[in-house]
């Protein structure tokens, strides 16, 4: 029997996997749609504000000399209300959109956006490593967390996902905030907070100074926040961070997660990863006589 | 070691030209960006100021490539007031390239779109008969004239000028004497690159002859590898799909020839 790709996060079902996450390509319509016919299970928008942002000036993304990438887009983007008007006509494709904002009030407006849209899920961008006032700033404060979570919760009957980073508090608390608040799933990690200095030119590489660490380097940090969260809390988690192969995948549905979500890996190997991620998961279920998802979620910790 | 393409190199500027009283020629020395081939980019880092996608232009010696510069938003005003000796950083190089055919040619170029265009003409073959046109404003605006006739000289070759306003050359757009030539003359191919509208003209005038015709499309870049998205055209990223973009697939594209979008991402006319 073929195994079967379809997985649940929570409330969340998905025929696949391998998401997009957010902040990569989640600009158009016409792409989400591309990227799910490319294999994707969903796709997670950028995280939108309220109102548009520009963003960064350039540099706001290079590649690090011994692997992956630093980035500090500035989380541009078109404002909620636009892109509301941008995937009303979606059908297909499962989006997941992310939000970022500094109050409670930030996030209803938002949400309030989106009642004639398909949307899969929300995500709310707690953890963004570069921009002042929301992110990180947001996840670091417990208070806000729980506020936050709450209002989102009392707005919505869609399911809502926390993605999580690693700021100067426990990154933990912030989850067990958001759990005691109502949050359905974790998504963790997002980039790690970064420097590149030029030697030649002795200066911070990108406009910002500080960016985001993605790719390749951060995959083992990732990975033992999504196996720490899944031993402390019964939550359903999406692993994120440094997956480019099917193995990285496995990898992360053993430490406990339901799902991943995948960026850096676009550009090594463009939008063919996701299929190439997806045969693999299923090659090697089959080797493994595992049916389903399910069915490896979690087993290194039985081992 | 292994270079990774995607962190900048720094390079030292050897040569400035200058080709009118707006536009520049940056030359450096990298072997990599010396050979690449026509239509691919680089990203181009100017300390201090910004970082531009720019099409790798030639140079006459060897181990070497060069950037021409029109002066225009901060970023390209950055980079076209560099001097012999400052340094620049580069990452790619990027992108696809121009499906190179066989006999004969029309090649359009306007303004800095004149670029690709140029290491284009360097790997036509001895028995093609190339067209170049050169769309520029006015006459203070008209560069690379006399460099593709240098290169074009042991071809069966034209290079025809036009600007707007008629001070040197033919004079009206550049688009009326595409349509013109394809009418009159059987070309094999067609190759432009310059401001969207008349590579929107142009697509369409070979596509509605039946003439393969191939565009270097130019959008706002922040990655310059398909992972930031600010490039997309319709379902297409510019940067990792094209930039080059053969006509039949451009005239299925809702955006090409109509909008691109601003820093914020939302879609704005052209």
């Amino acid at each position: 029997m073929e195994p079967n790709l379809a997985t649940s996060i929570g409330p969340i079902q998905l025929d696949r996997p391998v998401m997009l996450a957010s902040g990569i390509l989640g600009i158009s319509l016409d792409v989400f749609n591309r990227l799910y016919r490319s294999g994707a299970g969903a796709v997670v928008t950028k995280s939108l504000s309220t109102e548009p942002w520009d963003g960064y000036p350039n540099p706001t993304i290079f590649g690090v000399k011994g692997g992956g990438w630093i980035n500090a887009v500035g989380l541009s983007n078109p404002g909620a209300p636009n892109f509301a008007k941008m995937i009303e006509s979606n059908q297909d494709v499962p989006i997941v959109v992310s939000l970022v904002g500094s109050i409670p009030e930030d996030f209803e407006m938002m949400i309030k956006q989106f009642e004639n849209c398909k949307v899969t899920a929300y995500e709310l961008n707690l953890s963004c490593p570069h921009v002042a006032k929301v992110g990180l700033e947001v996840g670091d404060d417990p208070e806000l967390v729980k506020k936050i979570v709450s209002t989102v919760k009392n707005s919505t009957n869609i399911p809502v996902i926390a993605k999580v980073g690693l700021g100067t508090t426990n990154y933990l608390n912030t989850i067990h905030t958001a759990i005691d608040s109502g949050i359905d799933a974790i998504t963790a990690i997002n980039t790690v907070r970064a420097i590149a200095i030029d030697v030649e030119t002795t200066r911070p590489i990108l406009s910002n100074k500080f960016g985001g660490l993605s790719g390749t380097p951060i995959k083992p940090i990732a990975l033992r926040c999504v196996y720490e969260i899944s031993s402390k809390y019964d939550i359903p988690i999406i692993g994120c961070g440094g997956i480019s192969t099917w193995e990285d995948a496995v990898e992360f549905f053993l430490a406990g997660a339901s799902a991943i979500q995948l960026g850096s890996a676009i550009g090594d190997n463009w939008v063919d990863v996701f299929d190439d991620i997806n045969k693999g998961i299923s090659q090697y279920m089959k080797r493994k006589n595992y049916s389903t998802i399910k069915d490896m979620v979690g087993l290194a910790h039985k081992s | 070691m292994h270079i990774n393409h995607n962190h900048p190199t720094i390079v030292t500027i050897e040569k400035v030209i200058d080709e009118t009283p707006t536009v520049r020629t940056l030359v450096f020395s990298d072997e990599i960006m010396s050979t690449v081939l026509p239509g691919q980019f680089a990203m181009v880092w100017i300390p201090g100021v910004n970082e531009l996608p720019m099409s790798i232009m030639i140079s006459k010696e060897f181990g070497k490539a060069a950037f021409t510069v029109r002066k225009h938003g901060p970023a390209s005003t950055g980079l076209f007031n560099i001097k012999v000796g400052e340094q620049i950083g580069i990452r790619g190089p990027y992108g696809n390239s121009f499906d190179i055919k066989e006999g004969k040619l029309l090649l359009v170029g306007g303004g800095t779109g004149l670029v690709p265009m140029m290491r284009l003409l360097t790997f036509v073959k001895p028995t093609d008969d190339v067209t170049l046109l050169i769309g520029a404003k006015s006459k203070d605006e008209v560069f690379f004239e006399s460099l593709a006739n240098g290169i074009l000289e042991n071809n069966t070759h034209k290079v025809i000028v036009s600007t707007d306003d008629g001070s040197y050359g033919e004079k009206g757009f550049v688009t009326d004497l595409v349509e013109k030539l394809v009418n009159d003359t059987h070309f094999d191919a067609v190759y432009v690159c310059g401001p969207e509208i008349m590579m929107y003209k142009t697509v369409q005038s070979a596509n509605t002859k039946g003439i393969f015709v191939q565009a270097s499309l130019e959008r706002m870049m922040k990655c310059g590898v398909g992972i930031c998205g600010s490039c997309c055209v319709g379902e297409d990223l510019v940067c990792r799909d094209g930039t080059i973009f053969d006509g039949h697939h451009l005239s299925q594209n809702k955006e090409f020839g109509r909008f691109h979008r601003n820093k914020a991402g939302i879609l704005e006319n052209y």
